[in-house]
């Protein structure tokens, strides 16, 4: 206690003395700031979050994984190989052989299906992922199969495009886990979850060493992994919310990479010789949902009216200055069968005449539900005093993510602003939501952006299910491009832009990949000069 | 406060125990129940009608409905708002607070966790608060109205009315980046992370235990710029009232007494009017600690550091209940402590109150 007392007064009068030499980054270990408070579970069976399936990507091998060169390609991962039958209903997989679990244990194809089985009995968020397929607790243990230790068969219920069933399983469901060891943990017959959603059971480049919820997460490499060894000894990943902080703790040198710095700060470091900067373009897209419960926004002369009336290219180039591209339709860039139209700019001219035609000459008054961040905010900013310009009245109600999404997810709103990220690298995943809806009636079980926004897309229903059956990939293609082009003309989305992930990186520090999704941001390359 | 008069006479009589009867006991108790009951029924209401769905906070937004009917199911939110309220008593008379959907811990795990590090930091700034405050009010009060007064009075105006976000992220810059002398966000450097065993959660404690003295003074590095930042706040605030205080004092009959008695204006200053400005001063100083012990959110946002009040928030923000109420329940438990403890020291200083 003395020794503390003493400590706490030298320290006191230390504040006056420079004293402290600031500590470098050690060479082996990589260490980022990061806004990682996401994250509400480990288990890739359970997992949702972008910071969440991130670790997913670094820490689990899945069974099978987009090539890193080019996304458009799928490449072998826990599973060495596969075939698929001619009516396309089974696709065999052969397991990577020699792949060892960081318990020791060796991977096997009962612990590939055992993951996948895991998914839909535990049935939580992401398991629709892999239900789509035909899959239920009833069902699943007879169509996940292994037939001996290297053969895992899967049967799946109607004969899907190939691609959408492996893009599916190159997201974190696919993540292979160790079965001793889940199994060695499991409580209640809860198959592990609850030890799994803090714990670790993997094989991936990295292991994790310790999460402590809100702060940090730290990894350790796996000398053991398949594919070679990470350079890096430790991975760390501290939880820094603020980015005016994470732009300081990286011009200091405290820290290799910032994850989450805001225009601004990356205008003001630009120059700095010892900071580079990353740009990838991300599966998301920010957009507008106007609601077609209201009388105005759902004439299609006003919807078309205020697609002009969005300064598209200001927003990005000012607001968003590099973290968005102009982009109009709902399949992001890089996913099969994207289209890149951009049709519509600001021109109030044009929205004025379409405001006419629809007998609105004078205006009317909507309210926009903001979440109450600075970019967001921005750009609601932005749109209203377009909107403006044409009569428009729009008033912005400020709120916090889950509240203005709990009003959004009651059919409450007129107009949402949002960000929408693909939950997984295929087409459907955003066709699903953005050009289906079955069922428009209130108490519906699907409840797609479409159906948050009230719109009954009619026939494009029945095309989204056509797509995913379409084992002819460029037909596939041409379908999901039809489809961005009625939405793009029709749709109550006003699509603006594609969310682009930049990181900041001291400079010696080489080969971290940014991927096209939210977990194919991959550490196990990195080197530092 | 009222102004407290020199006690003359030097038959002192005995301290009686405050609580002296049990009817006395059964008093404070009782009230501190339906405090306790109150304090929960409103966070639980307002955690009601925030119109932020908790369902979400389990299953995120791109969840199924089917999950999301099951999961709003498991959380019991379902049935009547009394019935949710009654459930949530009785667990928490038997210890269950419940879990943390966010964190996935139980939520007593969880602020044992948080809790050190806002104490840390609260418990510094105090000390720093206290051994700066007390000193410039007295000078302030010594010399009214001429300059040092003035000095002291628009540094405490500063205190007041300066923005805590700007001013931490000011002291970084100058700090920390330009001049080097203090470390960055966090309780540790980055790469010490897990280096730590986390024994009692206070990192000063935790790394003097440890076997590297390096870490201790690492761990100093980082405490004290946001101490002194939040100490800079409490420090204003003690200031003001022991000038106020103080001058109370100096105008009263003894210290003119003592002036023509011949001591020597120093003693009189520092031990006899002092020594009365202590009593209300304790509570100054524990309200303004137990302000700090709340946890400052934007402190602990720019200084990245995980304690209770970036967790409550966070909790808030994302519906998490359990959390919320959990956290609100130490905060006041911390506050009520505070005051007893202070009320307790009042009686025990204060002569008047003993009789």
């Amino acid at each position: 206690m003395r020794k503390l007392i003493a400590g706490l007064i030298m320290g006191t009068a230390l504040a006056t003395t420079p004293v402290f030499a600031v500590a470098q980054t050690p060479k082996d270990t990589l260490v980022m700031a990061n806004a990682i408070d996401d994250i509400i579970s480990l288990d890739p069976a359970e997992m949702f979050e972008f910071s969440a399936t991130e670790y997913n990507g670094n820490t689990y091998d899945r069974l099978v994984e987009l090539d890193i060169k080019d996304s458009s390609k799928l490449v072998g991962g826990a599973a060495e190989s596969w075939t698929i039958s001619d009516d396309g209903m089974t696709y065999t997989f052969k397991m990577r052989p020699g792949i060892k679990f960081a318990s020791g244990n060796s991977m096997t194809a009962h612990d590939a299906a055992f993951s996948l089985q895991r998914v839909i009995l535990l049935d939580k968020s992401p398991a629709f992922i892999l239900g789509q397929f035909g899959f239920n607790a009833e069902n699943v243990k007879e169509k996940i199969r292994a037939t001996d230790d290297e053969t895992l068969v899967v049967e799946v219920n109607k004969p899907f495009a190939p691609s959408f069933f492996l893009n599916c399983l190159t997201s974190m469901i696919g993540a292979v886990v160790d079965q001793k060891e889940v199994l060695a943990h499991e409580e209640n017959g809860d198959l592990g979850n609850g030890w799994l959603s803090s714990h670790y059971a993997g094989s991936g480049p990295f292991i994790l060493k310790n999460w402590t919820a809100g702060q940090s997460l730290s990894l350790v490499a796996n000398e053991n992994y398949w594919d070679g060894a990470p350079a890096m000894k430790r991975v760390i990943i501290r939880n820094v919310k603020e980015a005016a902080s994470q732009q300081l703790l990286l011009e200091k040198g405290d820290i290799d990479i910032a994850r989450n710095l805001e225009a601004d700060q990356i205008a003001s470091i630009k120059d700095n010789p010892d900071i580079k900067i990353m740009k990838r373009g991300k599966g998301a897209v920010w957009y507008l949902g106007l609601s077609q419960k209201n009388k105005y926004l759902s004439n299609p002369k006003v919807i078309e009216a205020l697609k002009y009336l969005v300064d598209y290219k200001g927003i990005s180039d000012t607001i968003m200055a590099g973290r968005a591209t102009v982009h109009q339709t709902f399949l992001p860039d890089g996913f099969l069968g994207a289209s890149n139209e951009t049709p519509y700019s600001l021109n109030v001219e044009k929205a004025n005449a379409l405001l006419d035609e629809a007998g609105f000459a004078d205006g009317f008054t909507v309210t926009i539900d903001t979440r109450n961040t600075t970019a967001v905010m921005a750009m609601a900013q932005s749109i209203q005093s377009t909107w403006a310009q044409a009569g428009i009245n729009l008033e912005i109600i400020p709120g916090d993510n889950k509240q203005t999404l709990t009003k959004y997810r009651a059919r409450q709103h007129d107009i949402y602003i949002g960000r929408w990220g693909a939950d997984y690298q295929d087409p459907h995943s955003n066709a699903s939501t953005f050009a289906w809806n079955p069922d428009n009636s209130d108490d519906a079980s699907a409840k797609p952006l479409a159906w948050r926004n009230s719109w009954n897309p009619g026939d494009m229903t029945q095309e989204v299910d056509a797509a995913v059956l379409e084992r002819d990939a460029a037909k596939r293609a041409a379908m999901y491009q039809d489809l961005q082009d009625k939405v793009l003309k029709t749709g109550p989305f006003i699509i603006m832009f594609q969310e682009t992930e930049v990181s900041s990186l001291r400079a010696n520090v080489n080969n971290f990949i940014l991927g096209p999704s939210f977990d194919t941001n991959f550490y196990r390359f990195v080197t530092k000069d | 406060m009222a102004a407290v008069s020199k006690q003359t006479g030097t038959g002192r009589t005995r301290a009686r125990p405050f609580y002296r009867t049990s009817k006395n006991i059964t008093k404070v108790l009782f009230s501190l129940i339906i405090t306790f009951l109150g304090l929960l029924l409103v966070t639980f209401l307002i955690g009601r009608i925030l119109p932020i769905d908790p369902v979400l906070a389990v299953v995120g937004d791109r969840a199924p409905q089917a999950v999301y009917d099951r999961v709003r199911e498991e959380m019991g939110l379902n049935q009547p708002i009394w019935q949710q309220f009654f459930i949530y008593i009785s667990n928490v008379l038997q210890g269950d607070f419940g879990k943390s959907v966010l964190t996935t811990n139980p939520v007593l795990t969880d602020i044992k966790r948080v809790f050190p590090a806002t104490l840390e930091l609260a418990t510094l700034a105090t000390i720093i608060g206290v051994a700066i405050g007390i000193p410039a009010g007295v000078f302030a009060a010594v010399h009214k109205g001429k300059w040092p007064d003035h000095i002291v009075r628009v540094i405490g105006l500063a205190g007041y009315s300066m923005p805590i976000f700007w001013l931490g992220l000011m002291g970084l810059l100058v700090f920390y980046m330009k001049l080097g002398w203090v470390a960055g966000p966090g309780r540790l450097d980055s790469f010490y992370v897990d280096f730590v065993e986390p024994r009692t959660g206070l990192m000063l404690v935790d790394t003097l235990l440890g076997d590297d003295p390096s870490l201790f003074w690492n761990a100093v590095s980082h405490i004290i710029l946001p101490a002194s930042i939040l100490a800079y706040f409490s420090l204003a605030y003690i200031a003001r009232m022991t000038r106020s205080f103080m001058l109370e004092q100096l105008s009263q009959e003894y210290i003119l007494t003592a002036r023509v008695k011949g001591i020597s204006e120093t003693r009189i200053i520092w031990r006899h009017a002092l020594g009365n400005v202590m009593v209300p001063l304790v509570t100054v100083i524990a309200l303004s600690y137990a302000n700090l012990l709340e946890g400052s959110v934007l402190t602990e946002i720019i200084f990245a550091w995980p304690g209770l009040g970036l967790y409550i928030t966070n909790s808030l923000l994302n519906a998490d209940m359990n959390a919320v109420l959990g956290g609100t329940i130490v905060v006041g438990t911390v506050f009520i402590g505070v005051n007893m403890l202070s009320d307790l020291l009042y009686r025990l200083l204060d002569p008047r109150a003993r009789k």
